[in-house]
């Protein structure tokens, strides 16, 4: 990578560049403001909790939530095992099961796994072809015992954006706690977690132009209370729910992040979604392509796309010197397993390891749209030239027809 | 994943990609994969009356790895006898582009596309087993 070639970042799921004015937000943080927020007995400290607390105002106004009920963490991934396993711990005497989606993140997936060891029944709903769930099938699958709903607002491989009011309205008539994993979600489109019957929910600073170790955990206060056990031993802060010295930089980062996004999320999401509408219509002029996932209801900056009889991984080599982007491919992940998101939408893993993910950002231009179109389109038409699966289709063999030697 | 320079070569300049006649007696097909695995190499030979491999062709669906697994086998393919070419291993192609432990199925695949080749060519040919 040559330090003056340029780049382009489209994958903005992952992990997005932090706004400068929340580094400047941040910075006295580290260096003259570096007190700890629980000493309660001088100035230094009084400087911090003060940063904290407005953090705590900035994050909740975002969610629509009172400031009492902002639970800071060191990210989405430990908001979501204390949600889970504390509602688990807390409401033991309560139930014992708990549901989910099979697209939920592995964070969500493996700590209720983890939590199947201990005893606790979970049941995985499927998604339909556009990855939503069936609510009457939610509804009937709600049983006395259940203590929580866990499902994410929006996918992060599809950004398929799940009906939280209805799934909200459904867990307060059967008095059921609902948990939503908004990573993908704060600060890019409107989240009310009151008009939603939300009553645990999570977010990251990194996915929204903060910083990365710093998240949130809203916890209902009011109708219901909820509490959930805490998951590591310590000096009690955050109203015990969350021991440890709190990330005063950081927390002062998301803030600013959560009062940016406020302020920019309309104008942002029409930009993005016109700019990937772009970058969607460019690719579906070329053959045998589909696009995966709700295009109706779904987070306006991601597109999931299949180029079929072209390997994910081998497309993104032709161009990932200089543009970024990711791939349901199994090629890229460490199990050799294609995508289970888009294999959970009845995607054949053929059509999962032909996929790439584009996800835009506030920093994303026109003309990055532009270039990157134009080389992940000549990607494409070079895999095809040496695919012999494409040559098969374009002798117009049946590929289902071919009996392939498994390895 | 930082791949070695010559995999990147190979991935980047892929050498003998193409098609060969399938139904010429002295043309061997070799198809191996899924599309469902990720990755479908097809490798062909041209043989001489001499038994020697005087063409080599390949297309893959595959990652990176995969692509370049076969374009090195083609390479090493042409100008070698049938023997020769059967005793082709895939640690050789491992140590050769450098792959990683997780894509060493990749050179396992073109070790099988070479093999399912040769015995096209055989059995098109009349040699026994």
């Amino acid at each position: 990578m040559s330090a003056n070639k340029r780049l382009i970042y489209l994958d903005n799921n992952a992990t997005t560049a932090m706004d400068p004015r929340v580094l400047e937000a941040m910075l006295p943080y580290f260096t003259n403001k570096f007190g700890n927020a629980a000493s309660r007995n001088h100035p230094f400290g009084w400087v911090a909790e003060e940063a904290v607390d407005y953090a705590r105002e900035q994050v909740a106004k975002l969610i629509g939530a009172d400031e009492r009920e902002i639970i800071f963490t060191s990210g989405s991934t430990e908001a979501i095992n204390l949600a889970i396993k504390g509602v688990a711990d807390m409401y033991h005497s309560k139930g014992n099961h708990i549901i989910t989606v099979t697209t939920e993140h592995k964070a969500v997936l493996d700590t209720c796994h983890a939590l199947e060891k201990k005893g606790i029944e979970v049941t995985y709903l499927p998604v339909d072809e556009k990855g939503n769930i069936d609510l009457k099938e939610l509804e009937a699958t709600i049983r006395p015992t259940t203590v929580l709903v866990a499902i994410m607002y929006a996918n992060n491989e599809t950004g398929t954006i799940h009906p939280m009011k209805e799934i909200g309205e459904i867990c307060n008539r059967k008095g059921v706690l609902l948990f939503s994993d908004a990573t993908q979600v704060a600060g890019k489109i409107p989240v009310n977690v009151k008009e939603s019957g939300i009553h645990l929910l999570c977010f990251t600073g990194h996915k929204m132009y903060g910083p990365k170790g710093v998240g949130v955990l809203y916890v209902s206060r009011k109708n219901p209370r909820v509490k959930v056990t805490a998951q590591m031993d310590g000096g009690g802060h955050e109203r015990g729910m969350r021991s440890g010295t709190l990330n005063v930089p950081g927390i002062v980062g998301i803030g600013k992040a959560a009062e940016i996004a406020m302020k920019d999320m309309e104008e942002e999401a029409k930009r993005l979604s016109t700019l990937r509408d772009k970058v969607e219509n460019a690719f579906l002029q070329l053959e045998e392509v589909v696009v995966n996932g709700d295009t109706e209801q779904r987070m306006p900056h991601v597109t999931n796309i299949s180029f079929k009889h072209v390997e994910g991984e081998g497309l993104m080599m032709t161009f990932n010197q200089e543009i970024a982007v990711s791939s349901g491919s199994a090629c890229t992940s460490a199990s050799l397993e294609p995508s289970y998101v888009l294999k959970a939408l009845g995607l054949g893993d053929d059509l999962a390891h032909s996929s790439l993910r584009l996800s835009l950002g506030r920093f994303t231009t026109d003309e990055e749209v532009d270039y990157a179109v134009e080389k992940i389109s000549k990607g494409v038409e070079h895999m095809r030239s040496i695919s012999p699966i494409w040559e098969m289709y374009k002798e117009g063999i049946d590929l289902k027809s071919v009996k392939w030697s498994e390895h | 994943m930082a791949y070695s320079d010559k995999l990147l070569d190979h991935f980047n300049n892929p050498r003998n990609v193409g098609t060969l006649d399938k139904d010429k007696k002295n043309v061997g097909t070799g198809l191996v994969g899924a599309p469902e695995c990720g990755d479908v190499m097809r490798l062909q030979i041209e043989v001489d009356d001499n038994g020697l491999i005087t063409d080599a062709k390949f297309k893959t669906f595959g990652c990176g790895s995969a692509i370049a697994s076969s374009s090195l086998a083609t390479e090493w393919l042409k100008g070698r006898s049938l023997h020769e070419a059967s005793g082709i291993d895939n640690m050789d192609i491992v140590e050769e582009l450098e792959l990683p432990p997780v894509k060493i199925h990749c050179s396992v695949l073109a070790e099988d596309a070479i093999k399912a080749a040769i015995k096209d060519y055989q059995e098109k040919n009349g040699f026994a087993g």
